[in-house]
Protein backbone atom coordinates (compact mmCIF):
# COMPACT_ATOMS: atom_id res chain seq x y z
CA UNK A 1 0.00 0.00 0.00
CA UNK A 2 1.67 3.24 -0.99
CA UNK A 3 1.52 6.35 0.24
CA UNK A 4 0.06 9.93 -1.65
CA UNK A 5 1.90 13.16 -0.61
CA UNK A 6 0.64 16.14 -2.10
CA UNK A 7 2.85 19.38 -3.04
CA UNK A 8 1.03 22.33 -2.55
CA UNK A 9 1.59 26.12 -1.90
CA UNK A 10 -1.87 28.38 -2.32
CA UNK A 11 0.66 31.31 -4.26
CA UNK A 12 1.16 30.40 -7.93
CA UNK A 13 4.36 30.10 -8.96
CA UNK A 14 6.45 29.47 -6.48
CA UNK A 15 7.49 26.14 -8.45
CA UNK A 16 5.17 23.37 -7.45
CA UNK A 17 4.93 21.82 -10.23
CA UNK A 18 9.13 21.60 -10.87
CA UNK A 19 8.79 20.09 -7.26
CA UNK A 20 6.71 17.51 -7.96
CA UNK A 21 8.20 16.78 -10.67
CA UNK A 22 11.74 16.27 -9.35
CA UNK A 23 10.58 14.92 -5.73
CA UNK A 24 8.89 12.29 -7.79
CA UNK A 25 11.88 11.85 -9.98
CA UNK A 26 14.20 11.37 -7.24
CA UNK A 27 11.47 9.07 -5.49
CA UNK A 28 12.08 6.97 -8.65
CA UNK A 29 16.00 7.18 -8.49
CA UNK A 30 15.61 5.47 -5.30
CA UNK A 31 14.24 2.47 -6.61
CA UNK A 32 10.48 3.39 -5.85
CA UNK A 33 7.52 3.11 -7.98
CA UNK A 34 5.78 6.51 -8.13
CA UNK A 35 3.16 7.82 -10.21
CA UNK A 36 2.94 11.58 -10.26
CA UNK A 37 -0.50 13.24 -10.60
CA UNK A 38 -1.35 16.44 -11.95
CA UNK A 39 -4.64 18.30 -10.59
CA UNK A 40 -4.32 21.39 -12.77
CA UNK A 41 -7.22 20.50 -14.76
CA UNK A 42 -7.25 22.63 -17.52
CA UNK A 43 -3.57 24.72 -16.60
CA UNK A 44 -1.52 21.35 -17.08
CA UNK A 45 2.00 21.87 -17.04
CA UNK A 46 3.72 18.68 -15.64
CA UNK A 47 3.44 16.82 -18.39
CA UNK A 48 5.47 19.58 -20.26
CA UNK A 49 8.07 19.84 -17.29
CA UNK A 50 8.23 15.60 -17.72
CA UNK A 51 8.82 16.00 -21.29
CA UNK A 52 5.97 13.77 -21.64
CA UNK A 53 3.30 16.19 -23.32
CA UNK A 54 3.13 14.01 -26.74
CA UNK A 55 2.30 10.54 -25.17
CA UNK A 56 -0.64 11.54 -23.62
CA UNK A 57 -3.62 9.47 -24.94
CA UNK A 58 -6.17 9.43 -22.24
CA UNK A 59 -6.24 11.79 -18.88
CA UNK A 60 -7.14 12.13 -15.07
CA UNK A 61 -11.14 13.28 -16.62
CA UNK A 62 -11.46 10.23 -18.19
CA UNK A 63 -10.43 7.96 -15.53
CA UNK A 64 -12.79 9.78 -13.19
CA UNK A 65 -15.40 9.24 -16.15
CA UNK A 66 -15.20 5.85 -16.83
CA UNK A 67 -13.80 6.50 -20.15
CA UNK A 68 -10.35 4.14 -19.73
CA UNK A 69 -9.02 2.24 -17.09
CA UNK A 70 -5.97 3.81 -14.80
CA UNK A 71 -3.37 1.94 -16.64
CA UNK A 72 -4.57 2.95 -20.02
CA UNK A 73 -3.99 6.78 -19.00
CA UNK A 74 -1.02 6.93 -16.67
CA UNK A 75 2.00 7.64 -19.30
CA UNK A 76 5.57 5.27 -18.67
CA UNK A 77 8.91 7.44 -18.46
CA UNK A 78 11.05 5.70 -20.48
CA UNK A 79 13.90 6.89 -18.36
CA UNK A 80 13.20 4.53 -15.78
CA UNK A 81 12.79 0.95 -16.28
CA UNK A 82 8.92 0.71 -15.08
CA UNK A 83 9.32 3.27 -12.00
CA UNK A 84 8.10 6.39 -12.81
CA UNK A 85 4.35 7.25 -14.25
CA UNK A 86 2.31 10.23 -14.76
CA UNK A 87 -1.48 10.74 -14.65
CA UNK A 88 -2.34 13.27 -16.50
CA UNK A 89 -4.78 16.61 -16.15
CA UNK A 90 -7.09 17.23 -18.96
CA UNK A 91 -6.29 20.90 -20.48
CA UNK A 92 -10.07 20.45 -22.38
CA UNK A 93 -12.47 20.81 -18.85
CA UNK A 94 -11.76 22.64 -15.67
CA UNK A 95 -11.39 21.64 -11.98
CA UNK A 96 -15.14 21.63 -11.43
CA UNK A 97 -14.88 18.15 -14.11
CA UNK A 98 -14.12 16.20 -10.38
CA UNK A 99 -15.26 16.15 -7.26
CA UNK A 100 -12.58 15.01 -4.25
CA UNK A 101 -14.71 11.91 -3.61
CA UNK A 102 -13.48 10.73 -7.13
CA UNK A 103 -10.28 12.48 -6.68
CA UNK A 104 -10.17 9.94 -3.41
CA UNK A 105 -11.30 6.99 -4.73
CA UNK A 106 -8.50 7.37 -7.65
CA UNK A 107 -6.02 7.49 -4.98
CA UNK A 108 -6.86 5.24 -3.35
CA UNK A 109 -6.76 2.70 -6.17
CA UNK A 110 -3.50 4.09 -7.56
CA UNK A 111 -2.18 3.26 -3.73
CA UNK A 112 -2.48 -0.14 -4.64
CA UNK A 113 0.11 -0.15 -7.25
CA UNK A 114 2.68 2.43 -6.29
CA UNK A 115 4.84 3.07 -3.52
CA UNK A 116 4.62 6.64 -3.91
CA UNK A 117 1.90 8.90 -5.35
CA UNK A 118 3.57 12.43 -5.87
CA UNK A 119 0.58 14.92 -6.47
CA UNK A 120 0.93 18.46 -7.98
CA UNK A 121 -1.72 21.26 -6.77
CA UNK A 122 -2.92 23.83 -8.71
CA UNK A 123 -2.53 27.42 -6.89
CA UNK A 124 -5.34 29.01 -4.65
CA UNK A 125 -7.69 27.53 -2.07
CA UNK A 126 -10.52 26.73 -4.17
CA UNK A 127 -11.91 23.24 -5.68
CA UNK A 128 -8.83 22.39 -7.40
CA UNK A 129 -6.74 22.85 -4.18
CA UNK A 130 -9.92 20.76 -2.33
CA UNK A 131 -9.30 18.15 -5.69
CA UNK A 132 -5.63 17.52 -4.75
CA UNK A 133 -6.26 17.48 -0.86
CA UNK A 134 -8.65 14.64 -0.56
CA UNK A 135 -7.11 11.52 -0.88
CA UNK A 136 -3.66 12.59 0.26
CA UNK A 137 -1.68 11.29 3.50
CA UNK A 138 1.08 13.48 3.49
CA UNK A 139 1.53 17.17 2.36
CA UNK A 140 4.71 19.41 0.94
CA UNK A 141 4.06 23.11 1.28
CA UNK A 142 6.50 24.79 -1.25
CA UNK A 143 7.10 28.75 -0.38
CA UNK A 144 9.67 30.88 -1.74
CA UNK A 145 11.68 33.44 0.45
CA UNK A 146 9.06 36.10 -0.11
CA UNK A 147 6.94 37.99 2.21
CA UNK A 148 3.98 37.05 0.19
CA UNK A 149 4.49 33.47 -0.58
CA UNK A 150 5.21 32.82 3.20
CA UNK A 151 1.86 34.70 4.24
CA UNK A 152 -0.16 31.94 1.54
CA UNK A 153 1.76 28.99 2.82
CA UNK A 154 0.91 30.29 6.20
CA UNK A 155 -2.41 30.33 4.82
CA UNK A 156 -2.77 26.34 3.19
CA UNK A 157 -0.69 25.38 6.25
CA UNK A 158 -3.62 26.56 8.23
CA UNK A 159 -6.25 24.73 5.77
CA UNK A 160 -4.03 21.66 5.79
CA UNK A 161 -4.00 21.36 9.95
CA UNK A 162 -7.66 21.00 9.28
CA UNK A 163 -7.77 17.89 7.22
CA UNK A 164 -8.28 14.85 9.01
CA UNK A 165 -6.63 12.75 6.18
CA UNK A 166 -3.38 14.71 6.19
CA UNK A 167 -0.36 14.50 8.47
CA UNK A 168 1.18 17.56 9.71
CA UNK A 169 2.88 19.19 6.10
CA UNK A 170 6.53 19.43 6.16
CA UNK A 171 7.68 22.65 4.01
CA UNK A 172 10.13 23.00 1.47
CA UNK A 173 11.80 27.21 0.74
CA UNK A 174 12.24 27.39 -2.97
CA UNK A 175 14.51 29.45 -5.20
CA UNK A 176 16.75 30.80 -2.32
CA UNK A 177 19.34 33.48 -3.52
CA UNK A 178 22.10 32.92 -0.79
CA UNK A 179 23.41 36.40 -1.29
CA UNK A 180 19.98 38.27 -0.56
CA UNK A 181 19.31 36.37 1.80
CA UNK A 182 22.92 36.78 3.67
CA UNK A 183 22.65 40.45 3.09
CA UNK A 184 18.94 40.44 4.51
CA UNK A 185 17.65 41.14 1.51
CA UNK A 186 15.01 38.31 2.10
CA UNK A 187 13.22 36.33 4.70
CA UNK A 188 16.18 33.54 5.91
CA UNK A 189 15.39 30.37 6.99
CA UNK A 190 14.91 30.25 10.12
CA UNK A 191 12.98 32.95 9.94
CA UNK A 192 10.77 31.45 7.74
CA UNK A 193 10.57 28.27 9.68
CA UNK A 194 9.96 30.07 13.03
CA UNK A 195 7.38 31.94 11.23
CA UNK A 196 5.12 28.68 10.12
CA UNK A 197 6.10 26.61 12.94
CA UNK A 198 6.09 22.89 10.93
CA UNK A 199 9.24 21.42 9.87
CA UNK A 200 11.64 21.87 7.16
CA UNK A 201 12.14 19.01 5.04
CA UNK A 202 14.61 20.68 2.59
CA UNK A 203 16.10 24.22 0.85
CA UNK A 204 16.56 24.48 -2.81
CA UNK A 205 18.80 26.99 -4.23
CA UNK A 206 17.40 29.24 -7.05
CA UNK A 207 19.45 27.84 -10.15
CA UNK A 208 19.47 28.54 -13.43
CA UNK A 209 19.88 24.75 -14.73
CA UNK A 210 16.31 23.97 -13.03
CA UNK A 211 14.36 26.43 -15.53
CA UNK A 212 16.84 24.70 -18.14
CA UNK A 213 16.14 21.43 -17.89
CA UNK A 214 12.06 22.21 -17.53
CA UNK A 215 12.33 23.42 -20.99
CA UNK A 216 14.26 20.73 -22.49
CA UNK A 217 11.56 18.33 -20.65
CA UNK A 218 14.38 17.03 -18.23
CA UNK A 219 13.59 17.15 -14.92
CA UNK A 220 16.91 18.60 -12.66
CA UNK A 221 17.26 15.37 -10.84
CA UNK A 222 18.13 13.12 -13.17
CA UNK A 223 21.31 15.64 -13.53
CA UNK A 224 23.56 14.74 -10.83
CA UNK A 225 25.74 17.59 -11.06
CA UNK A 226 23.35 20.19 -10.39
CA UNK A 227 23.32 21.43 -6.84
CA UNK A 228 19.26 21.92 -7.15
CA UNK A 229 19.23 18.15 -8.18
CA UNK A 230 21.06 17.46 -4.84
CA UNK A 231 18.54 19.43 -2.97
CA UNK A 232 15.84 17.34 -4.40
CA UNK A 233 17.26 14.01 -3.76
CA UNK A 234 18.14 15.01 -0.41
CA UNK A 235 14.21 15.54 0.09
CA UNK A 236 13.52 12.26 -1.59
CA UNK A 237 16.01 10.49 1.00
CA UNK A 238 14.29 12.63 3.78
CA UNK A 239 10.74 11.00 2.82
CA UNK A 240 12.24 7.88 2.84
CA UNK A 241 12.78 8.33 6.29
CA UNK A 242 17.15 9.43 5.79
CA UNK A 243 18.27 11.80 7.90
CA UNK A 244 20.00 13.70 5.93
CA UNK A 245 21.81 17.20 7.35
CA UNK A 246 21.25 20.59 4.63
CA UNK A 247 23.90 21.60 2.41
CA UNK A 248 25.26 24.84 3.09
CA UNK A 249 24.03 27.62 0.59
CA UNK A 250 27.66 29.46 -0.74
CA UNK A 251 28.10 28.49 -4.04
CA UNK A 252 31.88 30.17 -4.19
CA UNK A 253 33.28 27.88 -1.98
CA UNK A 254 34.83 24.25 -4.28
CA UNK A 255 35.70 21.76 -1.69
CA UNK A 256 34.09 19.41 0.06
CA UNK A 257 36.22 20.37 2.97
CA UNK A 258 35.55 23.70 3.33
CA UNK A 259 31.91 23.74 2.35
CA UNK A 260 31.83 21.89 5.39
CA UNK A 261 33.40 23.61 7.41
CA UNK A 262 31.51 27.11 6.34
CA UNK A 263 28.38 25.02 7.07
CA UNK A 264 29.53 24.16 10.73
CA UNK A 265 31.22 27.54 11.11
CA UNK A 266 30.03 30.72 12.01
CA UNK A 267 26.72 32.37 10.12
CA UNK B 1 -57.65 41.24 56.51
CA UNK B 2 -54.54 40.14 54.67
CA UNK B 3 -51.77 37.77 56.18
CA UNK B 4 -48.73 39.70 55.01
CA UNK B 5 -48.49 42.66 52.45
CA UNK B 6 -47.16 41.20 48.88
CA UNK B 7 -45.37 45.01 48.41
CA UNK B 8 -43.63 47.21 50.85
CA UNK B 9 -42.00 50.33 50.04
CA UNK B 10 -38.59 51.57 51.60
CA UNK B 11 -36.89 54.92 51.63
CA UNK B 12 -33.20 54.95 52.09
CA UNK B 13 -30.72 57.41 51.89
CA UNK B 14 -30.56 56.14 48.07
CA UNK B 15 -33.57 56.28 47.42
CA UNK B 16 -36.85 54.38 47.05
CA UNK B 17 -36.83 50.67 47.12
CA UNK B 18 -40.01 48.41 46.25
CA UNK B 19 -39.84 44.89 47.78
CA UNK B 20 -42.43 42.25 45.63
CA UNK B 21 -42.58 39.60 47.98
CA UNK B 22 -41.98 36.48 45.99
CA UNK B 23 -44.03 33.96 47.03
CA UNK B 24 -47.42 35.45 45.53
CA UNK B 25 -48.90 34.64 41.89
CA UNK B 26 -47.04 37.46 39.02
CA UNK B 27 -50.92 38.03 38.73
CA UNK B 28 -51.76 38.96 42.39
CA UNK B 29 -48.68 40.84 42.40
CA UNK B 30 -49.10 42.98 39.70
CA UNK B 31 -52.96 43.95 41.19
CA UNK B 32 -51.62 45.21 44.99
CA UNK B 33 -48.73 47.10 42.87
CA UNK B 34 -51.08 48.75 40.85
CA UNK B 35 -53.46 49.16 44.24
CA UNK B 36 -50.33 50.21 46.30
CA UNK B 37 -49.12 52.84 44.19
CA UNK B 38 -52.81 54.36 43.78
CA UNK B 39 -53.04 54.92 47.39
CA UNK B 40 -50.26 57.04 48.01
CA UNK B 41 -50.83 59.42 45.72
CA UNK B 42 -47.79 61.80 45.18
CA UNK B 43 -49.19 63.60 42.16
CA UNK B 44 -48.40 67.30 44.06
CA UNK B 45 -44.69 66.51 43.62
CA UNK B 46 -43.82 66.74 39.81
CA UNK B 47 -40.38 65.74 40.92
CA UNK B 48 -39.18 62.52 39.42
CA UNK B 49 -37.96 60.03 41.95
CA UNK B 50 -36.41 57.09 41.06
CA UNK B 51 -36.58 53.82 42.68
CA UNK B 52 -34.96 50.29 42.87
CA UNK B 53 -36.84 46.95 42.70
CA UNK B 54 -36.19 43.78 44.60
CA UNK B 55 -37.90 40.40 44.01
CA UNK B 56 -36.36 38.27 46.24
CA UNK B 57 -36.33 34.61 44.47
CA UNK B 58 -39.09 35.23 41.68
CA UNK B 59 -37.35 35.08 38.01
CA UNK B 60 -38.98 37.79 35.67
CA UNK B 61 -38.60 37.32 32.31
CA UNK B 62 -37.76 39.83 29.87
CA UNK B 63 -41.46 40.98 29.14
CA UNK B 64 -42.60 41.16 32.97
CA UNK B 65 -39.92 43.11 33.59
CA UNK B 66 -41.07 45.28 31.13
CA UNK B 67 -44.43 45.09 32.30
CA UNK B 68 -43.36 46.11 36.30
CA UNK B 69 -41.65 48.84 34.85
CA UNK B 70 -44.65 50.51 32.82
CA UNK B 71 -46.64 49.46 35.47
CA UNK B 72 -45.02 51.47 37.80
CA UNK B 73 -43.72 54.51 35.63
CA UNK B 74 -47.92 55.20 34.73
CA UNK B 75 -48.62 55.48 38.07
CA UNK B 76 -46.25 57.98 39.71
CA UNK B 77 -43.12 59.91 38.87
CA UNK B 78 -41.49 57.08 39.47
CA UNK B 79 -38.36 55.58 37.75
CA UNK B 80 -37.21 52.37 37.14
CA UNK B 81 -33.56 52.40 38.23
CA UNK B 82 -32.91 48.62 38.42
CA UNK B 83 -34.98 45.13 38.88
CA UNK B 84 -32.64 42.97 40.58
CA UNK B 85 -33.63 39.30 41.22
CA UNK B 86 -31.65 36.46 43.09
CA UNK B 87 -32.42 34.24 40.35
CA UNK B 88 -31.08 33.85 36.98
CA UNK B 89 -32.02 31.21 33.95
CA UNK B 90 -28.99 28.45 33.65
CA UNK B 91 -28.49 29.81 30.49
CA UNK B 92 -27.85 33.30 31.51
CA UNK B 93 -25.45 31.78 34.39
CA UNK B 94 -23.45 29.82 31.25
CA UNK B 95 -23.21 32.96 29.69
CA UNK B 96 -21.91 34.82 32.54
CA UNK B 97 -19.30 32.03 33.34
CA UNK B 98 -18.27 32.07 29.84
CA UNK B 99 -17.68 35.67 29.80
CA UNK B 100 -15.86 35.28 33.24
CA UNK B 101 -13.46 32.54 32.62
CA UNK B 102 -10.17 32.60 30.68
CA UNK B 103 -9.69 29.87 27.55
CA UNK B 104 -6.76 28.41 27.06
CA UNK B 105 -6.05 27.53 23.43
CA UNK B 106 -2.59 25.85 22.41
CA UNK B 107 -2.64 26.81 18.10
CA UNK B 108 -1.00 29.17 16.16
CA UNK B 109 -3.38 31.39 14.25
CA UNK B 110 -2.69 31.64 10.30
CA UNK B 111 -3.23 33.57 7.81
CA UNK B 112 -7.34 33.60 7.33
CA UNK B 113 -7.80 31.83 10.33
CA UNK B 114 -10.34 33.56 13.16
CA UNK B 115 -9.83 32.29 16.98
CA UNK B 116 -13.15 33.68 18.83
CA UNK B 117 -14.27 33.50 22.81
CA UNK B 118 -16.38 34.90 24.76
CA UNK B 119 -14.46 35.36 27.86
CA UNK B 120 -10.75 35.81 28.05
CA UNK B 121 -8.49 34.35 25.77
CA UNK B 122 -5.48 32.46 26.46
CA UNK B 123 -3.39 31.83 23.42
CA UNK B 124 -0.46 29.53 23.73
CA UNK B 125 1.10 30.00 20.33
CA UNK B 126 1.23 32.55 17.79
CA UNK B 127 -0.78 34.84 15.49
CA UNK B 128 0.69 35.15 12.38
CA UNK B 129 -0.23 38.14 9.36
CA UNK B 130 -3.44 37.92 8.62
CA UNK B 131 -4.97 35.85 11.34
CA UNK B 132 -7.50 37.04 14.05
CA UNK B 133 -8.04 36.67 17.65
CA UNK B 134 -11.33 38.06 19.29
CA UNK B 135 -12.48 37.97 22.91
CA UNK B 136 -15.25 39.37 24.68
CA UNK B 137 -12.68 40.35 27.56
CA UNK B 138 -9.05 40.42 27.68
CA UNK B 139 -6.05 38.62 25.06
CA UNK B 140 -3.03 37.22 26.66
CA UNK B 141 -0.35 35.95 24.04
CA UNK B 142 2.27 33.61 25.51
CA UNK B 143 3.81 34.01 21.41
CA UNK B 144 4.10 36.55 18.94
CA UNK B 145 1.06 38.33 17.74
CA UNK B 146 1.47 39.33 14.38
CA UNK B 147 -1.66 39.36 12.64
CA UNK B 148 -5.34 41.51 14.23
CA UNK B 149 -6.05 41.38 18.11
CA UNK B 150 -9.80 42.36 19.31
CA UNK B 151 -9.63 42.41 22.88
CA UNK B 152 -13.70 43.68 24.37
CA UNK B 153 -15.08 42.81 20.82
CA UNK B 154 -18.54 43.68 22.66
CA UNK B 155 -17.62 46.81 23.98
CA UNK B 156 -15.45 46.51 27.06
CA UNK B 157 -13.05 49.41 27.24
CA UNK B 158 -11.46 48.30 30.01
CA UNK B 159 -10.11 44.58 28.61
CA UNK B 160 -6.41 44.72 27.16
CA UNK B 161 -3.79 42.97 24.83
CA UNK B 162 -1.11 41.51 25.99
CA UNK B 163 1.41 40.06 24.27
CA UNK B 164 5.41 38.00 24.87
CA UNK B 165 6.14 39.85 21.05
CA UNK B 166 3.85 42.32 19.93
CA UNK B 167 4.09 43.21 16.20
CA UNK B 168 0.86 43.51 15.46
CA UNK B 169 -0.57 44.96 11.97
CA UNK B 170 -3.55 45.87 14.00
CA UNK B 171 -5.28 46.14 17.30
CA UNK B 172 -8.70 46.41 17.95
CA UNK B 173 -9.73 47.09 21.97
CA UNK B 174 -13.92 47.29 21.90
CA UNK B 175 -14.51 49.92 19.16
CA UNK B 176 -11.14 51.72 18.98
CA UNK B 177 -9.00 50.36 16.42
CA UNK B 178 -5.08 51.03 16.40
CA UNK B 179 -2.80 49.96 13.33
CA UNK B 180 1.31 49.88 12.91
CA UNK B 181 3.26 52.55 11.79
CA UNK B 182 3.40 52.34 8.29
CA UNK B 183 7.12 52.64 8.35
CA UNK B 184 7.66 49.78 10.29
CA UNK B 185 10.73 49.44 10.24
CA UNK B 186 12.02 49.72 13.81
CA UNK B 187 14.59 47.13 15.15
CA UNK B 188 12.93 47.90 18.72
CA UNK B 189 12.42 44.28 20.66
CA UNK B 190 8.65 44.88 21.57
CA UNK B 191 8.16 42.11 24.03
CA UNK B 192 6.41 41.95 27.08
CA UNK B 193 3.46 44.36 26.25
CA UNK B 194 0.74 45.31 26.45
CA UNK B 195 -2.24 47.41 24.70
CA UNK B 196 -4.84 49.41 26.43
CA UNK B 197 -7.36 52.26 25.88
CA UNK B 198 -5.96 55.56 27.70
CA UNK B 199 -7.60 58.30 29.37
CA UNK B 200 -7.54 60.01 25.84
CA UNK B 201 -9.41 57.56 24.13
CA UNK B 202 -6.19 56.39 22.20
CA UNK B 203 -4.94 52.67 22.14
CA UNK B 204 -1.69 52.82 23.99
CA UNK B 205 1.08 50.52 23.96
CA UNK B 206 3.41 50.07 27.14
CA UNK B 207 5.12 47.10 29.65
CA UNK B 208 2.84 45.13 30.70
CA UNK B 209 3.69 45.87 34.26
CA UNK B 210 1.49 49.29 34.10
CA UNK B 211 -1.37 46.99 33.72
CA UNK B 212 -1.03 46.12 37.04
CA UNK B 213 -2.38 49.95 38.30
CA UNK B 214 -3.92 50.37 35.62
CA UNK B 215 -6.65 47.48 35.33
CA UNK B 216 -6.12 46.16 39.31
CA UNK B 217 -9.71 43.77 37.81
CA UNK B 218 -7.58 41.58 36.46
CA UNK B 219 -5.97 40.12 39.52
CA UNK B 220 -8.69 37.53 40.30
CA UNK B 221 -6.86 36.26 43.22
CA UNK B 222 -8.72 36.50 46.38
CA UNK B 223 -6.81 37.69 49.47
CA UNK B 224 -2.92 36.41 49.84
CA UNK B 225 -0.04 38.93 50.27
Amino acid sequence: MGEAIVITSGKGGVGKTTTSANVGTALALQGKRVCLVDTDIGLRNLDVVMGLENRIIYDLVDVVEGRCKIHQAVVKDKRFEDLLYLLPAAQTSDKTAVTPEQMKKLVDELKQDYDYIVIDCPAGIEQGYKNAVAGADKAIVVTTPEVSAVRDADRIIGLLEKEENVEAPKLIINRIRSHMMKNGDMLDVDEITAHLSIDLIGIVADDDEVIKASNHGEPIALNPNSKASVSYRNIARRILGEAVPLQPLEEESKGVFSKLKKFFGVK
Amino acid sequence: MKKNQNVTIKGTKDGLTLHLDDSCSYGELKKELDRKLSENSRSDEDRLLSVRVQVGNRYLTKEQQEELKELIRQKKNLIVESISSNVITKEEAEKQKEENEVVSVAKVIRSGQVLETAGDLLLIGDVNPGGTVMAGGNIFIMGALKGIAHAGCHGNNEAVVVASLMKPSQIRISNFINRAPDNDQDEEKREMECAYIDENDQITVDRLQVLMHLRPNITRLQGGS
